[in-house]
């Protein structure tokens, strides 16, 4: 609660390097004590006596990682994000190329990097979106921002209509063209579902993979043990991951700010390490293979050659078979699901319970105050936001026909939150041009393939210098008194009504 | 002071008894009690750090208080607000309030702040949003009451032409204006403002007072006031509680507190004179002029 009596304003302070730096060293010292021997020394059996094996260089980089991720947060929180977002780049560059002892501590210094870049640049957006600096530029870029917004509500129909066409237009409509749309628009919908709770309720979640994964496993659990089919599993998806959102949600809200970001983070992890470990439940790191294919809405099946009373669907619209036709079911069917969430997301921002997420946003300790139960409705943000991610995952599952935890890593929650970070706070479109960029240009450029994390850091540092808050980060009030948004609501009710004609 | 007369008989609407509040070692709220009325402006008073934000903090749920009893009446109903949680002090038993340093929704429109207040109003009438997902016309009639009431409020405080702009855009003063104006949106009956003339300029400072006394005025409610500035203090409030170190030091009327040696006191105590507000100054001059050196041992 000193949040009530502490004054804003803090990076207005010069910076106290000496306790900065005695912050760090401080951390670092407990670091180096916990690890010299939890870490540093190890029992080996070799030939029935036991041997203490050493291994000093992990600790010293152990230590070294944790006295500049305690240097980073400290700075970061002294005001100076900037740096450590591009001191976080930097280690997990370094992380990528210097040959380090062990493979676990390369991954330990890429995600340490990667997590100190997510967190400073999550605080310049925040801190540039809460304070609302009215630095010319911005301001500029934010003009920038409504216009591209204003044109987004007449290209939005024209976007949708041209992605339902996608598969019929010459040139486009080859077989990997329509993999990469429906990758993308996987993203894209997973970047709508976590936008629900980072960019509208203003909470950092780093698991969201979390709920992917059990989306996914719900479904290829419980298609491949009772059979039963993909149109059941997919809402019954969604239920395992919204109940899975709900526990989750439970211990973490209390928790705020950075806190709520680690045990978000913790929880995608631990679902990870259980996916792996319980093998008689999830196959372990086998994963599960050949997971059914989707039915056309139970009536035909995407097969050559169909079982004992089942119809091809080649046979009920009288085509020849063509492998083509399942892709493109699967993208038409992701397009959908995508829609629908952004047709939630539209609504529920013009409904009460979405605009007291923008206000738990905004600000928390006001919420409280206006007699707002932030208990609810953070965990309804997260049951939403985690339902979505689950049935994302199920689409998964039956699309790749096979899972394994290998899928469902820290890397893939940090693509998704870039996606929403670079697309701007809360913005629809926003999304879809960050999806676009970040997972469709990498396919799209094969090459560039083992630079993607590396483009994805420096995509990122170029946002947060060039456009802090994201790249269509401009908000239209939900509601006006003046009538100012009219031509607005009308064209997102036409993006919105797109989404049940599917 | 005919108001205080019709609630005379009803018992105040919320009374503080032997409030503490300690942070570790710190004794923030020292046995503190007092009551406020309805339709009463009640302030509360005392240099910097005497404890006036933390009393308000536990009135509106944001502490639990050590010890201590608060008992608020609302319309015949009981509450006890030490064992209530802070949503629900606001929600149920209508305690509203602002904060020292402005607390608004900035990125939001100035009429969003207003709906936000409305919140658990709007979640009933929505079918907690389910219902209102498919636009059924009982939300769209709700909506627009709390709309109508929005807009009786920017009326009120001068704000409908700015009623689309985010509510950071607005000027200081402005924000103030609306954050009493949302704090109403959640139809209170008690309603605590902490300093809402900080940073004001005068004639901004006279239209606030005019809206304070309004409220009480026409909407019958109880306001709690800290104020620093002991002119509008004196000039607005019917009943006045001085706070210092976390005792109270004086209650009563205007009049009683501006006489109370204690409160020239802890006033005169203070090391930094700008605390000193300029009327007590003004009134401890006048005295010392008056009764000349021997004066202060006698009083
Ligand atoms: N959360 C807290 N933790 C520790 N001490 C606190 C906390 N909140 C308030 N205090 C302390 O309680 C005392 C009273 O603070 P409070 O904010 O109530 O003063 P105030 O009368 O509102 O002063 P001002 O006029 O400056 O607003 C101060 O000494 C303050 O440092
Ligand atoms: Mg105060």
């Amino acid at each position: 609660m000193a949040v009530l009596a502490a004054e804003p304003g803090a990076a207005a302070r010069g910076v106290d390097w000496r306790h900065v730096l005695k912050e760090s060293a401080l951390a670092a010292f407990i670091a180096l004590m916990l690890t010299i021997t939890m870490v540093g020394l190890r029992t080996l059996d070799s030939g029935g006596s036991l041997i203490i094996e050493t291994r000093f260089p992990e600790v010293a980089v152990a230590v070294l990682l944790v006295f500049l991720g305690r240097f980073g947060l400290v700075l970061t929180r002294e005001g100076m994000p900037l740096p450590v977002l591009i001191g976080g780049v930097v280690v997990a560059a370094a992380g990528l190329f210097l040959p380090l002892p062990a493979t676990v501590l390369r991954v330990m210094t890429v995600a340490g990097g990667i997590i100190l870049a997510l967190r400073a640049g999550w605080v310049l957006w925040r801190h540039s979106a809460v304070t609302a600096d009215r630095e010319a530029r911005d301001l500029a870029m934010d003009r920038v921002g409504a216009s591209v917004q204003r044109v987004t509500r007449y290209v939005a129909p024209l976007a949708i209509a041209f992605a339902v066409a996608l598969p019929f237009i010459p040139g486009l409509n080859d077989r990997s063209s329509i993999d990469i749309a429906t990758l993308v628009l996987m993203y894209v919908m997973l970047g709508w579902g976590l936008n629900i709770i980072v960019g509208l309720a203003g909470l950092l979640d780093l698991g969201y993979v979390a709920f992917y994964a059990v989306g996914a496993y719900s479904y290829a659990l419980l298609a491949t043990t009772f059979g039963w089919s993909f149109w059941l599993c997919l809402p019954l998806a969604g239920v395992f991951a919204a109940s899975a959102g709900l526990i989750l949600g439970f211990p973490v809200l209390r928790l705020r700010g950075d806190y709520f970001a680690i045990v978000t983070l913790g929880f995608g992890e631990i679902i990870r390490v259980i996916l792996l470990n319980w093998y008689d439940f999830t196959n372990g790191p086998d994963g599960i293979s050949s997971i059914p294919r989707p039915s056309f809405f139970g009536l035909a099946t995407f097969t050559r050659r169909p079982g004992e009373g089942d119809t091809a669907f080649h046979d009920l619209f009288g085509l020849d078979y063509s492998t083509v036709h399942r892709v493109i079911f699967l993208y038409y069917l992701i397009l959908a699901l995508a829609l629908i969430v952004n047709f939630f997301s539209l609504r529920v921002r013009k409904l009460p319970i979405g605009r007291s997420w923008e206000a738990l946003r905004e600000d928390d300790i006001a919420c409280q105050a206006l007699g707002i139960n932030r208990r609810n409705i953070k965990l309804a943000a997260f049951t939403f936001s985690a339902m979505f991610g689950g049935i994302a995952g199920s689409f998964f599952a039956t699309r790749q026909g096979f899972i394994s935890p290998e899928s469902f890593t820290f890397i893939e929650s940090a693509v998704i939150l870039a996606i929403v970070v670079l697309g701007g706070l809360g913005s629809q479109a926003g999304v879809v041009l960050a999806a676009l960029l970040l997972i469709g240009m990498p396919e799209v450029l094969r090459e560039l393939e083992q630079y993607r994390m590396l483009a994805f850091g420096g995509a990122m540092v170029l946002i947060m210098l060039w456009r802090p808050r994201g790249l269509l980060a401009h908000r239209d009030p939900t509601v006006t008194l003046h009538g100012g948004g009219r031509g607005a609501k009308a064209g997102e009710a036409v993006a919105a009504a797109g989404a049940p004609a599917q | 002071m005919s108001a205080a007369l019709d609630t005379g008989s009803a018992g105040p609407l919320l009374e503080v008894e032997h409030l503490t509040m300690r942070f570790g070692g710190l004794v923030a709220i020292d046995n503190v009690s007092f009551d406020a009325a309805d339709r009463e402006i009640t302030a509360i008073i005392g240099p910097n750090g005497a404890g006036k934000t933390t009393v308000f903090n536990c009135l509106t749920g944001f502490y639990k208080p050590t010890e201590g009893r608060l008992a608020l009446d609302r319309g015949g109903r009981p509450y006890l607000l030490e064992r209530m949680e802070g949503h629900d002090i606001a929600h149920h038993a209508g305690v509203a309030r602002t904060f020292q340093n402005v607390r608004l929704f900035g990125n939001m429109s100035v009429l969003e702040n207003l709906l936000v207040a409305q919140h658990n109003t709007l979640m009933r009438a929505s079918g907690y949003s389910v219902l209102g997902l498919f636009g059924v016309p009982s939300y769209r009639k709700a909506e627009r009451e709390a709309i109508d009431l929005a807009r009786f409020w920017l009326d009120r405080v001068n704000l409908t032409a700015r009623a689309d702009e985010p509510a950071s855009s607005l000027p200081y003063g402005d924000q103030r204006r609306l954050e009493i104006a949302r704090s109403m949106c959640t139809r209170p009956c008690l309603m605590c403002l902490d300093e809402p003339a900080a940073g004001l300029n005068p004639r901004e400072s006279a239209d606030l007072n005019r809206l304070i006394t309004d409220i009480r005025d026409e909407h019958g409610i109880g306001i709690l006031l800290i104020e620093h500035d002991m002119s509008v203090v004196m000039q607005i409030s019917d009943h006045i509680i001085v706070l210092d170190y976390g005792r109270k030091i004086s209650d009563g009327t205007p009049e009683q507190v501006r006489n109370d040696p204690a409160v020239i006191r802890a006033y005169l105590g203070e090391e930094e004179d700008e605390e000193l507000p300029p009327e007590v100054a003004a009134d401890v001059a006048a005295d010392a002029a008056k009764s000349g050196p021997a004066g202060g041992e006698g009083a």
